[in-house]
């Protein structure tokens, strides 16, 4: 049976790994590379690099990075940031990577998310989707690290990247983001109910047990963090860590492995 | 020595670095006349069906590809990689390579908004069981509790039975690893797929 997928997300700034909180404060937690080669240890089950600067500062993806990045994962990749035209995406994937997102680009040109479907495939077009709650209790889409808010609504643009061809939609709460106090279910409830593609959900997870509050409640997810795989203790002391195979099978009980007819006794 | 064919697509770094972990004889191959040295050959890919047919017959690495397989040379395709060997794919209107008899089909769309029942869920997306037929070869080793990464929304169905040389279960049971002769693809990604997918690509290596 398809498992959850438990996914650390890294944000690169300045060339280095850094964590936030509520999407500001970055604290320097390592070098990208390194990060990587540790989670590729711990047999981690997809892994997430946001380039947060890259659409702030108007720059470009990185193409020098993601080709280092993607060479040395053992596991699937999905990169985001600054990624705003179809050629973008098809020089990323060409350079080994398996899913590309966008996050503001699909607010200014949403059509942007169909030609890449068509070109490279709905399987690697992600939407990132920042959101904050607003006052009638329903989500709205923000950009640029949160400084900017759009006029679209999470499930209103949710449902139109699934029509143009996302693939996967990512739900990253504003407010809870770097907090540990736990996934804004609300959010991903709303979400959930206007789509049938794959989520992804980030921002607050705290505790592995919040990850298995979210699986229990919404079954096959992504439930994807950063703080909680890079720091430990409460002075946030920097260190790497990822369940391990057993820890994380406790999280989805409910999945069992299917018998391979071609399996004989002695294996 | 195995080739890995580099035509734009796919992750060939990640299979190369495999290989040199392995200690065993792996080369990026971009030129036809690098194919001729190599005694196995992966096609990787990921993306749509179209747009790795263009890039491969771009590449001008077809016609040695296909001089190849028909020299009796072992070839793994993988996701894309592996749909192109069929005659055709409904992701697409150009035709396949046409190695395997078969064709790349769809999903069924059974997505309802709210769904969230695995099952439901399009692309197929994650880590799932495959269950091989056969735990020799391939799969030497990995008939128990083996899992690897899946992400698409098409797969191959065969004409001939023989090919089947795996299944998954995604809202029912279908042909996630085929075999013709010395062809053989993988749905999945055993690149991105940790021990498991080591242990797939060390087997093929000594295949």
């Amino acid at each position: 049976m398809l498992r959850p997928r438990i996914i650390p997300c890294l944000l690169v700034h300045n060339g280095g790994l850094v964590k936030t909180v509520k999407f500001a404060d970055p604290k320097y937690v390592g070098d990208p590379i390194n990060a990587v080669r540790i989670f590729n240890e711990k047999e981690v089950d997809e892994l997430m690099v946001l380039d947060i600067d890259a659409t702030v500062k108007e720059r470009k993806p990185d193409y020098g990075m993601i080709r280092n990045l993607a060479a040395e994962c053992r596991m699937p990749l999905c990169y985001g940031g600054g990624v705003k035209t179809v050629e973008q995406f098809d020089r990323i994937v060409s350079l080994g990577v398996e899913k590309v997102s966008v996050s503001s680009a699909v607010v200014d040109d949403p059509e942007l998310v169909g030609k890449a479907a068509e070109l490279v495939g709905n399987q690697s077009v992600v939407v990132v989707m920042d959101v904050r709650r607003n006052g009638n209790g329903g989500y709205k889409v923000w950009t640029h690290n949160a400084g900017w808010k759009s006029e679209r609504s999470a499930t209103e643009l949710s449902k139109e990247m699934e029509a143009l061809g996302a693939g996967e939609v990512v739900i990253n709460s504003i407010d809870n983001e770097g907090t540990m106090k736990g996934y804004d279910l609300e959010a991903v409830r709303q979400v959930r109910e206007a789509v049938s593609v794959p989520m992804t959900v980030l921002g607050g997870a705290g505790s592995l047990e919040d990850m298995g509050r979210l699986i229990r409640e919404f079954g096959i997810i992504g439930a994807a963090a950063g703080s909680l795989f890079v720091f430990k203790g409460k002075y946030r002391a920097v260190l790497i860590s990822y369940p391990g195979r057993e820890e994380k099978e406790k999280l989805y009980p409910q999945i069992t492995p299917v018998p391979s007819p071609g399996a004989t006794p002695e294996q | 020595m195995i080739g890995i064919v580099n035509y734009g697509l796919g992750n060939v770094q990640a299979f190369a670095n495999i290989y040199k972990r392995l200690n065993i004889s792996a080369l990026v191959v971009s030129k036809p006349d690098e194919l001729g040295i190599a005694e196995k050959i992966i096609l990787p890919g990921v993306g749509a069906f179209d747009w790795a047919m263009r890039r491969l017959e771009g590449s001008g690495l077809r016609s040695a590809l296909e001089g190849a397989v028909g020299q009796g040379r072992p070839v793994l395709g993988v996701c894309v990689g592996m749909q192109m060997m069929a005659e055709r794919s409904e992701e697409g209107v150009l035709p396949g390579l046409g190695w395997i008899a078969g064709e790349v089909k769809r999903f069924p769309d059974a997505g309802m908004p709210g769904c969230r029942n695995a099952g439901m869920q399009l692309p197929h997306m994650g880590w799932n069981d495959v269950a091989p037929c056969d735990g020799n070869g391939l799969f030497r080793g990995l008939t128990a509790n083996a899992r690897f990464y899946f992400l698409h929304s098409y797969y191959f169905l065969p004409q001939n039975q023989d090919s089947i040389l795996a299944v998954t279960d995604y809202n029912g049971f279908y042909v996630s690893a085929v075999r013709a002769g010395n062809v053989f693809g993988v749905q999945f990604h055993p690149e991105k797929s940790h021990a498991w997918g080591i242990q797939l690509l060390k087997n093929f290596a000594e295949l």
